[in-house]
């Protein structure tokens, strides 16, 4: 059943229109508390910001009614392949999450060890080689050459690095 | 043809062997530093410059000016393999240079970037060489008016180009506007949409939303599709390289417009970026297959390459020459010029010949050095596409973290960057268009900045923007260039009814 | 890259044995220590930032790497903001300029001086009055005469940023002559010199290294300079004037002066062994001829003080800032 069944391609572009028309709501309020109109100093901090508010809004509430007429009944994707895309972003967004606690390193380890293991089926050898030694020459090249920090842990800092 | 003495005597000092070394490191690490994501030309030159504080100021210029051309070739290949440009002006790049890669022609691609970056540079420096004095006092006519002309061509000459539904042009390119606004409004210097989130302060990065929207987005729809990556079985040898140079001379044309404006936006300074969007746009509206752009035409690589390294160069005339910056790299260079005790400004080519004619025969030579380096490279670059998706994309996802982080040093930019990430996949699939998005992004809150900056100064009247020549032929070029598709239908109309 | 590693290590080899034989200071970093520039790349703030890293590098000056990071978001708030939350944190110090003061004032965000250890002045920078060389002011007199005749608010007055030291001192001439100027914010002082050389700004106040290029190609000429004695330079840069012969602009009866800090901040609850090292090290960066060649460059006050009368003096400055911001109407509103 996975195969055939899904979103609809409707459904999204619903919710795309409102999400955006959302966004532009907050631009407008971002605005109205910045100031919108015609200062001594010609327009306010508020004034494009309004404007380019009050248009998302209407643009779309634009698509948001094109998309309601439209029902051709097409896919967004199957629910196969948002497992799949699924599959990349909550460990993407765990590892972006857990990055200010454990430091970059040892998250990117983790990562890159996940995704080859579980995603690509290699081997643990191949994973294990390239999982240590991406960030090992990361830490050479940015802050050893370019002396630019990267978020580190409690690992590095025992490490003393 | 004293100028030209002036020249040879700066080859001279250029090709001291300690020179060349520091001219072939320069181009290396620019290569890398270009190729690492958030890193960037302005940063790297920026970490660099301490390092040359002891060399003299001509070697220590050769090598930055180096660094900053390996930074600028190596810009475009992480565009063209991965889809995420490291420099505003790249985003140009990955119209059609990603298609390419994806159609299994990276080497094509690769080459036809270099060469054209290489042309476009050439022919900066040699306009340089030839009339500085002259196109140096035309940078001085352009106030806050004649720059936002500037930048309304800029999108003029880009929007009306997408093929999507054009509500949700507007939609998404006043994202990227409203996305711009965000931070300290730099006329009022007051805060606006932050909400209070301290995170907001710096507003949206460009990058942050490029790497997101573009590289991870990309990496999504791949995900979709399964794991197979397509372009694996790409022939790479170095013969390539002399096929697509074969291609080459047939867009000569597109060659030397886009060497033109970029010159102009380098000089003027608007800089860069708004050069390679002009340049793509006028391109895909001028080119006989221009209605291929974007599926992986060559001429859409083409023209904003040569466009933007034109400008890359040129705007290294306004900085010697007045001290104005054209770009972010130059400002950082700028301050460096200032360490070594050189002031730039317009005694600099009296006094200091040797440094300035050294600095731009070292143009020439890093040029060249940096054609021959990445070109013999570009069988390697290609095969990183070879590498399985399932390694490749954990080690992209890592690097566009880093790159994120690195903007602002900044784990909030991080998640941001996969928030970006997310709404990029969902975009693309609903058919929005991203490219009118980052080019607001990209220049929105400059737009907004000039055109309050040109009221100020007329007190309130919108008449500024048609007060002199040279504004008002911009502007009207702005306008043509917006209404292109209404005025060729209005004329192919004519010409049927005529017939 | 093989000789760049090399040296990078040999580089590394000489510091380890040049500290091993300095005499030991009661603290040194044990970690590379970061140096938050709250302004862009490029801007004074910067270079003078970038030159205290070169010179730190070049005569070995710590044994630590020291990196220069820029944090410009919200007028600098976001560099102020992230060496506030690093309390306790030795490795962290900041360069600030007037945004110090202007950018809480300005913006409202949660952010005081008294949030942070002050190490040291390292410098003022001063504040020159400058007209495009083909008007024909000649002296403050003419400047100002002309000001007053102009309709009001169409004399425009270039200047970097909005409600920040330009600004400030534009308000201050406002009131000196009893004139309407029209402030017109840029990105930073070079472009600000620029417009006023393509005459499409009438006056700019910006510091001598912005524009000094300019004056020596004849393109712009300076007026006054916004301190109480003149500049300390005499060596000559253009028409056989030197810096030492622009007379304060009190003396020509506009009284107004500013000077802008250029000083050394670290995070907050700092040992006085750490605020000592700091302290001992920008003595050293002070004594090598690159950072006088540099205060040359840029006819930079070179006043330094450290402790308690650095202290009192910004404190001193924070007082002023708030009535001058406070009388332009430059505070934020609460909202």
């Amino acid at each position: 059943m996975t195969e055939r069944s899904g979103p609809t391609h409707k459904t999204l572009e619903i919710g795309m229109a409102l999400l955006i028309g959302m966004f532009g709501l907050v631009a407008i309020y971002g605005s109205l508390k910045a100031g919108i109109n015609w200062g001594a100093e010609g327009p306010r901090a508020g004034f494009f910001p309004f404007y380019v508010g009050a248009t998302i809004v209407g643009a779309s509430a634009i698509n948001l009614w094109r998309a309601r007429r439209d029902d051709d009944g097409r896919l967004f994707a199957t629910w196969g392949q948002l497992r799949q895309v699924m599959s990349v972003v909550v460990p993407t967004a765990i590892y972006v999450g857990s990055m200010p606690f454990i430091g970059l390193y040892v998250a990117s380890m983790v990562f890159i060890a996940w995704f080859m293991r579980w995603l690509g089926g290699y081997r643990w050898l191949t994973t294990i080689a390239v999982a240590v030694g991406m960030p090992v020459l990361t830490y050479l090249v940015f802050e050893r050459w370019f002396l630019v920090p990267l978020p580190k842990g409690p690992f590095e800092e025992w490490l003393g690095l | 043809m004293e100028e030209l003495a002036n020249l040879f005597h700066g080859f001279a000092v250029a090709l001291q062997p300690y020179n060349i070394m520091l001219m072939i490191i320069g181009i290396t690490l620019g290569v890398i530093i270009g190729v690492l994501p958030g890193l960037g030309g302005a940063n790297g030159v920026a970490i660099l410059l301490p390092l040359t504080f002891s060399m003299p100021p001509t070697s220590a210029i050769i090598m930055l000016s180096c660094i900053y051309w390996g930074a600028l070739f190596g810009g475009a290949i992480t565009s063209i393999l991965f889809n995420i440009p490291g420099e505003p002006w790249s985003v140009a790049t990955t119209f059609d240079g990603y298609p390419m890669a994806q159609q299994g022609r990276p080497g094509e691609a690769l080459t036809a970037a270099f060469t054209s970056s290489f042309v476009g540079a050439l022919f900066a420096v040699i306009m340089i060489t030839l009339v500085a004095p002259l196109v140096a006092g035309f940078a001085l006519r352009f106030g806050p008016a004649e720059k936002f002309a500037v930048y309304f061509l800029a999108f003029c000459s880009f929007v009306g180009l997408s093929k999507e539904p054009p509500f949700k042009t507007i939609a998404a390119m006043m994202m990227g506007f409203a996305l711009a606004a965000v931070g300290l409004d730099s006329i009022t210097g007051q805060l606006r949409l932050t909400f209070g989130v301290t995170e907001l302060l710096n507003g949206f990065d460009f990058l942050i939303a490029v790497i997101g929207l573009f590289g991870i987005g990309e990496i999504l729809l791949t995900m979709e599709e399964g794991l197979a990556f397509r372009g694996g079985n790409a022939t790479i040898n170095l013969r390539v390289v002399l096929q697509t140079w074969r291609e080459l001379p047939a867009y000569w044309i597109t060659s030397l417009r886009s060497c033109l404006i970029g010159c102009w936006m380098g000089v003027t300074p608007a800089g860069a970026t708004p050069a390679s969007f002009m340049s793509y746009g006028i391109a895909k509206r001028l080119a006989r297959r221009g209605n291929n752009f974007g599926k992986g035409e060559i001429e859409g690589v083409i023209a904003p390459e040569t466009a933007a390294h034109a400008a890359g160069t040129s705007a290294l005339l306004p900085m010697l020459s007045l001290g104005v910056p054209g770009s972010p790299t130059a400002a950082v260079l700028l301050g460096g010029l200032l360490i070594w005790g050189l002031q730039p400004g317009p005694m600099l080519f009296v006094e200091q010949k040797e440094f300035v004619w050294g600095l731009i025969a070292s143009m020439y030579l890093g040029n060249l050095a940096g054609l021959l380096v990445v070109l013999t490279c570009v069988p390697l670059f290609a095969a990183i596409l070879r590498v399985p998706f399932g390694i490749i994309a954990p080690l992209i996802l890592v690097l566009c973290a880093i790159g994120a982080y690195s903007v602002h040093n900044s784990t909030f930019d991080v998640m941001l960057m996969l928030v970006f990430g997310v709404l990029g996949y969902l975009l693309k699939k609903c058919n929005y268009p991203l490219a009118p998005l980052v080019l607001a992004i990209v220049l929105g809150d400059k737009a907004e900045e000039a055109f309050r900056q040109s009221l100020l100064g007329s007190q309130g009247s919108l008449g500024v923007f048609f007060s002199n020549g040279l504004v008002s032929t911009i502007m009207a070029l702005g306008l043509v260039a917006l209404f292109w598709s209404a005025i060729q239908e209005g004329y192919s109309r004519l010409r049927t009814s005529m017939a | 890259m093989k000789p760049f590693v090399l040296n990078v290590a040999l580089a590394a080899i000489a510091v380890s044995c040049a500290s091993s034989t300095a005499s030991r200071a009661a603290w040194e970093p044990v970690r590379p220590v970061e140096f938050i520039v709250p302004a862009g790349t490029g801007g004074g703030a910067d270079q003078m930032a970038r030159t205290i890293q070169g010179i730190v590098t070049k005569h070995n000056l710590m044994r630590q790497p020291l990196v220069v990071i820029n944090k410009a978001g919200g007028a600098g708030g976001e560099g102020f903001l992230d060496v506030k939350t690093s309390s306790g944190n030795p490795h962290k110090i900041i360069i600030t300029l007037s945004n110090l003061f202007t950018t809480p004032l300005a913006t409202g965000i949660p952010f005081n001086w008294k949030d942070l250890t002050p190490v040291a002045m390292l410098a003022l920078d001063e504040f020159v009055l400058w007209v495009n060389a083909e008007k024909p002011y000649n002296s403050v007199k003419d400047y100002v005469d002309a000001a007053k005749k102009a309709p009001s608010g169409s004399f425009k007055m270039g200047g970097t940023g909005s409600k920040q030291e330009d600004q400030i001192i534009t308000v201050g001439i406002e009131k000196a002559v009893g004139a309407k100027f029209t402030y017109i914010p840029y990105k930073g002082g070079g472009e600000v010199a620029v417009q006023l050389v393509g005459n499409h700004i009438d006056s700019t106040v910006n510091n001598p290294i912005e524009a000094v290029a300019q004056w020596r190609g004849g393109k712009l000429r300076p007026l006054c300079v916004f301190d109480a004695q003149p500049m300390a330079y005499d060596e000559p840069i253009a028409d056989g004037k030197a810096w030492k012969d622009i007379p304060t602009c009190k003396s020509q009866g506009l009284a107004m002066d500013y000077l802008m800090l250029r000083g050394i901040f670290m995070s907050p609850r700092a040992t006085k062994d750490q605020v000592e090292y700091y302290v001992e090290l920008f003595k050293k960066v002070r004594a090598t001829p690159e950072w006088q060649e540099f205060m040359k460059n840029g006819a930079f006050n070179t006043t330094f003080m450290t402790g308690a009368d650095y202290a009192k003096w910004i404190e001193a400055e924070e007082k002023r800032h708030e009535g001058l911001m406070k009388e332009a109407g430059f505070l934020a509103s609460p909202n």
